[in-house]
């Protein structure tokens, strides 16, 4: 409840901040609010790789950027009066029937209780990775190793 | 924890609806925002969002399945970062603007 709520507030001043480090600073926020509902679901190694990927290597490179290419604040868009007061009550109103919608279709279930699931260590993910998803594991090497390729090639300085 | 009428543990409908709150949240981030970087980090937004509803489901149904897809979600990210951000570069360096209304040669 606690880290939803966080999440909420972060993702709320990721969409509303102007400055692009805010921005990134509060996805960090989500991010580790996010680590935590993982944990509580019973993922552990997830929740370690959601922290140690997304928030830090992830982040790292999104922050870096935008130290280097001096990102500004940007332009304030134009809003019209309509849609600065109604935006917020819809935009609740909205979230408000999500809430609704899910609690209507989904059985009533017993609460998230911590350690119930255990399959989320890392021992049964690698168990998993490296039998059943063992193909998907290795295709997602080539992924990454084209995506280093296609990132150099891009970014490198024009040399001829 | 005891936190006043807030329950400490929910069931997992109230974990799918945060999922589908911070996807709004990124499609919002992802429509209204003019900033390129910004808008990049919606997205990331919108992979986190599906990446809880994969784990609460994971839990739900007592299977790892769910663990393993987003894992390859955040392998895919990391990819997807990190190219995108060349291109930001790339864009950066051609035409010195980070504003995506700038950036509509391809418009006519």
């Amino acid at each position: 409840m606690i880290f939803a709520a966080i999440a909420v507030i972060c993702g709320i001043s990721l969409v509303v901040q102007t400055h692009p480090i805010s921005s990134a600073l509060s996805l960090v926020g989500v991010m580790g609010a996010l680590a935590a509902l993982y944990l509580l679901l019973g993922g552990e190694f997830i929740a370690a790789a959601q922290l140690v990927v997304y928030a830090g290597a992830i982040m790292v490179l999104f922050v870096f950027v935008i130290m280097l290419l001096n990102a500004g604040t940007e332009k304030k868009m134009t809003v019209k009066p309509l849609g600065k007061y109604l935006g917020a009550p819809f935009l609740l109103l909205f979230f408000g029937m999500i809430a609704y919608m899910i609690q209507r279709i989904l059985p009533a279930s017993s609460p998230v209780i911590f350690g119930a699931f255990q399959g989320g260590t890392a021992e049964e993910i690698g168990r998993s990775l490296f039998t059943v998803y063992l193909l998907p594991f290795e295709v997602t090497s080539v992924l990454i190793l084209i995506a280093i390729l296609g990132a150099i090639v891009l970014a490198r300085k024009e040399v001829d | 924890m005891p936190l006043g009428p807030l329950p400490a543990a929910v069931p997992p409908s109230w974990y799918l609806t945060l999922s589908a709150i911070l996807f709004a949240l990124g499609v919002l981030g992802f429509l209204l925002r003019r900033n390129i970087i910004t808008v990049f980090m919606s997205i990331e937004l919108m992979l986190n969002a599906v990446n809880l509803s994969f784990v609460t489901f994971s839990y739900v149904l007592k299977r790892n399945d769910g663990h393993i897809f987003s894992f390859f979600v955040m392998v895919v990210a990391a990819a997807e970062a990190a190219v995108g951000l060349a291109i930001i570069l790339t864009v950066f360096k051609n035409r010195q603007t980070l504003e995506i209304d700038e950036v509509s040669t391809l418009k006519n």
